[in-house]
């Protein structure tokens, strides 16, 4: 099957290659074009019929000409597998990009990667300590969890998604993750930034790297981050590893695909993003979790760039809807000075409810949980109110509301880039010290057994006088 | 079968067109070298516009189309309950038999177990008239749901022979007289909604358990209702929390292009609930459809018309049935989807023309009817929708409020405040009540509706309030304004919240919901006249008895304490009075 090369481009437009007279091609087929200067680009087939084949090149389609040869190569786009993968460095279409050998499979995966069957998934329920308060308390993460991290440009996500690569683990267990990393159209900066954190904490060994930088070809960013996670299942189905899978910038994948729509034409949805980019991005972000069986874990933190801070643009928008929480990080707390600038109130993890609590985290987790949201949520608000009509228009429950967000924020929020805060006595403690800035009935979320047991001043017995 | 030779032509993601067949609108096909089921949803001159319903990657022009003569139906019978498919009724438990964890393609399952025994209890006898949807023999499906074996649709006579006894779901266990055999199993077209004799009016309530839902916006039973929001407000929590507490008799839950782990939750979950009604686990009257958003779009664009075809097949036995589907925008996307592949005019927001039609008529075949065998049965419809940005101004939104009577807006700033369920009880709204309220008089309590629209217009007063103590601040208020505002603090906070991740909280009954509002209005009438007599408002809200009354629910047995609590906590007001 592959050999025959065909001459027989018609259009050229955008990313996409049109060409007619060829024998039948396979949707999805992968094509090699051979440019009359001798060099290669590489693509897939978007659509096949008796009378027309469309390719999309990834590399773009700068110097392809009517005379460029086309061959179909016969097999939809596989990536060679093998535990050889960690520790290496590829580029976006695969390639080895740190001078080392190829790749030595030990199987050929298809990358658009199968559905797992609903009924045989396994229910994510192992809390990751990151080390981070606001996360650890607020918006729990656990094992097989896809929680993106919605950011925006001059934000320090790379900090924080690095942060949680380093200290992320779970409580009493010392399996440790394998980092698959993807790049998808950051700088060269960025990319350096993240390499030289891995290398630093000797993170880099156990790690498979993606690579599709600022200055690549952009449609080759749809392709990279269903390498990284094919690679993702193997290392996690096939070898039991629990595998991180850290990818930025999503923002960049999505334009790469608005760009493949407006060459075909299509009918946009919103905002001019393809139609169908939630089930797009769905068979990415669904490629996390546990299944039945199997030993080894997917944890997804997808990193997106919010344009103009918009969580309701599409690319935030659709993926909310995807993932299992999020973590938004705020422009304001940033300008305060505060890291990490997380915004809990529109953070979420959908998965909470699974890891925490007694004989996980602690039996207060959740209604300390709660308490802190409902209380800052309050305080917040209220920052509002004092803009206008000034403190002293506020009642007692008020002002300690109030003075609560700022505490908050200050001391819980806070932390360093290095502090590895513990649940227990770094993280749930400490709440317990700042709510107790508040009198107890107001804490309506909190059950009575959790105060007599926890709060600092009205435990039952007073341990600590 | 004609002997066609349908050969592929182009293939375009799951649309695939053939030449060479004249199959019907709506035929299913054998599409490729391997066999893939797909559905006719386009003739255009010699072509037919296939969708497909797996992976179409590697298939090429020129491979074999192949006609079956069937439209795209479900196999209805005993072993629907407890299972789980995907959109075109393939059980997951099989798929993961033949493919291991990850669905690839081209297998085919029977909906049913065609091999498994049941125990058949024939109910008409020899010698009886019957006539299609008439009940002619049953079958403990589970623990707690008889399966009523009806006779197939356009399908009548007299009995010759009819047998009780242990069969296959495709034995005969009647004959009619002009040699009609009846098995236990019928097949069903899902696009065509199933027979009855005629509706009837909704007039009793789909109880819920849920405290907002039953008190302020009740759902009928039969009714429909849409819960719109923004991702993350809680649309799939309430409609689990439905699944899982609402007095229907059987549930379908349609997981319709949202997550592979929320179905793997409710298959966890389910086995080990007790329903309250039966006492047994839930399970017993459950079918779910898991069609996940990574799974292919033809086949969640079908899920919802599987889903509700088997909803249909209860409703005509005489249960009462809630269907679920989360989240009919997604569907309506996978509409989009197919459509724009067929380069079809596109309508607003590049939905299709006809996606306010597809609405109308699933949600219309919600309703509680008489059934061909003259009785009582019903199908609730409950669908989540995910507008885009959370606005609702988008034609699925648009679409769905036309048609639903009960609307459950889900709203982002409260679900901020982990104020839960986040319904905004101000642009919210049911048209049941009036047709329910008898129901609730000679049910629950005579004044039931009374007490409802005491609760809500608090609820409307406190938000007048509101704008102006954003202006002024809530301490230059008048004390009975103050007063008014601590009331309705009290119905969100006590009343309005429910967790439905803590045990008793979960689930309330509707008697206990009455006791509940009855209670705040007693602070409130109680609270009044303590303050004419001279308390302050500081003491009278902060009577340690409110407390222990509102964290009270939070305890077990809490029905029985309420009025207890309540006694107890309007003498302390009184107290507070003299106190001064
Ligand atoms: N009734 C409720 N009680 C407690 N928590 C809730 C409730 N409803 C929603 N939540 C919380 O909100 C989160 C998101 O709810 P979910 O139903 O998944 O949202 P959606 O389907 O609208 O995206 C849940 O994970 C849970 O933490
Ligand atoms: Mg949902």
């Amino acid at each position: 099957m592959s050999g025959k090369e065909y001459r027989t481009i018609t259009d050229v437009k955008g990313p996409l290659v049109f060409l007619n007279k060829t024998e039948p091609v396979s949707y999805g087929e992968i094509v090699q074009l051979m440019l009359s200067d001798g060099s290669i680009k590489n693509g897939q087939v978007l659509d096949t019929s008796d009378d027309q084949v469309i390719v999309q090149v990834f590399e773009g389609t700068a110097s392809v000409d009517r005379q460029t040869g086309v061959k179909f190569l016969g097999d939809v786009f596989k990536l060679p597998v093998s535990k050889g993968l960690i520790g290496r460095i590829l580029d976006g279409a695969g390639r080895p990009r740190d001078g080392g050998p190829d790749i030595v499979a030990d199987e050929m995966a298809d990358i658009i990667g199968a559905a797992i069957n609903p009924y045989s998934r396994q229910s994510p329920e192992s809390f990751i300590q990151t080390g981070i308060s606001a996360i650890d308390a607020c918006t729990s993460l656990v094992r097989g969890q896809k929680l993106p991290i919605f950011s925006a440009s001059g934000l320090p996500h790379n900090d924080i998604a690095l942060q949680i690569a380093r200290q992320a683990k779970l409580v009493g267990s010392d399996d440790d993750f394998v980092v698959v990393f993807c790049a998808m159209g950051i700088t060269a900066e960025e990319y350096n930034f993240f390499v030289h954190d891995l290398e630093r904490t000797g993170a880099l060994e156990n790690s498979a790297l993606f690579v599709n930088l600022a200055d690549d070809p952009a449609v080759e960013r749809l392709i990279t981050p269903r390498l990284a996670l094919t690679a993702a299942e193997y290392l996690a189905f096939e070898h039991d590893y629990h595998v991180l899978v850290i990818y930025t910038d999503m923002t960049n994948y999505c334009e790469s695909l608005r760009q493949i729509g407006a060459a075909r034409e299509e009918v946009p949805g919103r905002r001019g993003y393809p139609g169908y980019m939630y089930t797009d991005l769905a068979m990415l972000y669904e490629r996390a979790g546990l299944v039945k069986g199997k030993k080894g874990s997917i944890t997804q933190f997808p990193i997106l760039t919010m344009p103009g801070d918009d969580i309701t643009h599409p690319i935030p928008d659709l993926s909310g809807y995807i993932t299992e929480g999020q973590i938004v990080i705020s422009r304001e707390l940033h300008q305060k000075g505060i890291y990490p600038p997380i915004n809990v109130l529109p953070s979420l993890s959908r998965l909470m409810n699974a890891g925490i609590g007694d004989g996980k985290t602690r039996e207060d987790h959740k209604s300390v949980s709660d308490q802190l949201y409902a209380a800052y949520a309050q305080g917040r608000e209220l920052r509002g109110l004092v803009a206008i009509v000034g403190e002293d228009a506020l009642n007692e429950r008020d002002l300690q509301l109030l003075k609560f967000a700022d505490i908050f924020e200050d001391q819980f929020l806070r932390q360093s880039r290095d502090e590895d805060r513990s649940i227990s006595e770094g993280t749930l403690d400490l709440a317990w010290n700042l709510l107790s800035n508040i009198d107890t009935k107001y804490l309506v979320r909190l059950d009575q057994k959790w105060i007599d047991k926890y709060h600092p001043t009205e435990k039952s017995s007073n341990e600590e006088e | 079968m004609s002997k066609e030779n349908g050969v592929i032509y182009r293939i375009s993601g799951p649309v695939v067109t053939a030449v060479g067949i004249s199959p019907r609108m709506y035929e299913v096909v054998r599409v490729g070298d391997e066999g893939l089921m797909g559905e006719v949803i386009e003739l255009h001159g010699d072509q037919s516009v296939i969708q497909v319903y797996e992976e179409t990657s590697g298939i090429k022009p020129g491979e074999p189309v192949i006609r079956t003569g069937q439209t795209l139906s479900v196999q209805l019978g005993p072993g629907l309950l407890t299972q789980i498919y995907d959109g075109i009724q393939r059980p997951l438990p099989k798929l993961e038999e033949t493919m291991g964890v990850f669905i690839t393609r081209g297998v085919d399952a029977d909906g049913l177990d065609l091999e498994r025994k049941w125990e058949f209890n024939a109910v008409a006898k020899k010698g009886d008239e019957v006539s299609s949807g008439q009940v002619i023999g049953k079958v403990q499906e589970t623990e707690t749901i008889e399966h009523r074996v009806m006779v197939p649709p356009n399908v009548s006579g007299k009995v010759k022979s009819i047998k009780s006894g242990t069969f296959n779901i495709t034995e005969t266990v009647c004959v009619l007289d002009d040699g009609t055999e009846i098995a236990m199993m019928q097949e069903w077209p899902v696009r065509h909604p199933r027979p009855f004799v005629q509706k009837y009016a909704p007039d009793v309530p789909l109880i819920t358990g849920q405290r907002i839902l039953d008190f302020l916006f009740p759902l009928a039973k039969g009714g429909t209702a849409g819960i719109p929001g923004p991702f993350g407000s809680g649309k799939t929590v309430t409609q689990q929390q439905l699944a899982k507490w609402s007095d229907a008799q059987i549930v379908v839950y349609i997981g319709c292009g949202e997550r592979g782990n929320e179905m793997t939750e409710v298959l966890d979950e389910f086995p080990h609930l007790i329903d309250p009604n039966t006492n047994k686990p839930l399970m017993n009257r459950t079918v779910m459809i898991a069609n996940t958003s990574n799974m292919p779009v033809a086949a969640r664009e079908a899920s919802v018309y599987t889903g509700i075809t088997i909803a249909e097949y209860f409703r005509d036995m005489g249960y009462n049935v809630a269907l679920m589907a989360d989240s009919t925008s997604r569907w309506a996307e996978a509409m989009r989807e197919i459509s724009s592949r067929l380069e079809e005019m596109p309508g607003e927001e590049g939905y299709p023309a006809y996606l306010s039609s597809r609405l109308a008529e699933f949600y219309e075949r919600a309703g509680r009817v008489e059934t061909l065998s003259g009785s009582d049965g019903s199908v609730s419809v409950i669908g989540a929708v995910s507008p885009p940005g959370g606005d609702i101004s988008e034609p699925v939104s648009q679409g769905t409020l036309r048609i639903v009577k009960v609307f459950w807006g889900l709203d982002a700033g409260l679900a901020r405040q982990r104020h839960f369920p986040a319904i905004n009880w101000l642009n919210s709204y049911s048209l049941y009540p009036q047709a329910l309220d008898q129901w609730y008089r000679d049910n629950i309590a005579p004044d039931f509706p009374e007490v409802r629209t005491e609760i809500s217009t608090l609820l409307q007063i406190e938000s007048e309030l509101q704008e102006i103590v954003q202006l002024v601040g809530s301490d230059a208020l008048p004390v009975d304004q103050q007063l008014t505002l601590e009331v309705a603090r009290m119905i969100r906070e006590f009343f309005l919240q429910q967790n439905a991740f803590h045990d008793v909280d979960t689930f309330s009954d509707l008697d206990l919901q009455y006791h509940m509002a009855k209670a705040i209005l007693s602070f409130q009438e109680e609270a009044k006249k303590a303050i004419a007599g001279g308390a302050q408002l500081e003491d009278v809200v902060n009577v340690p008895a409110r407390t222990d009354l509102m964290r009270g629910r939070f305890e077990k047995g809490y029905e029985d304490r309420i009025s207890d609590l309540v006694s107890e906590m309007n003498k302390q007001i009184d107290a507070s009075m003299e106190a001064n």
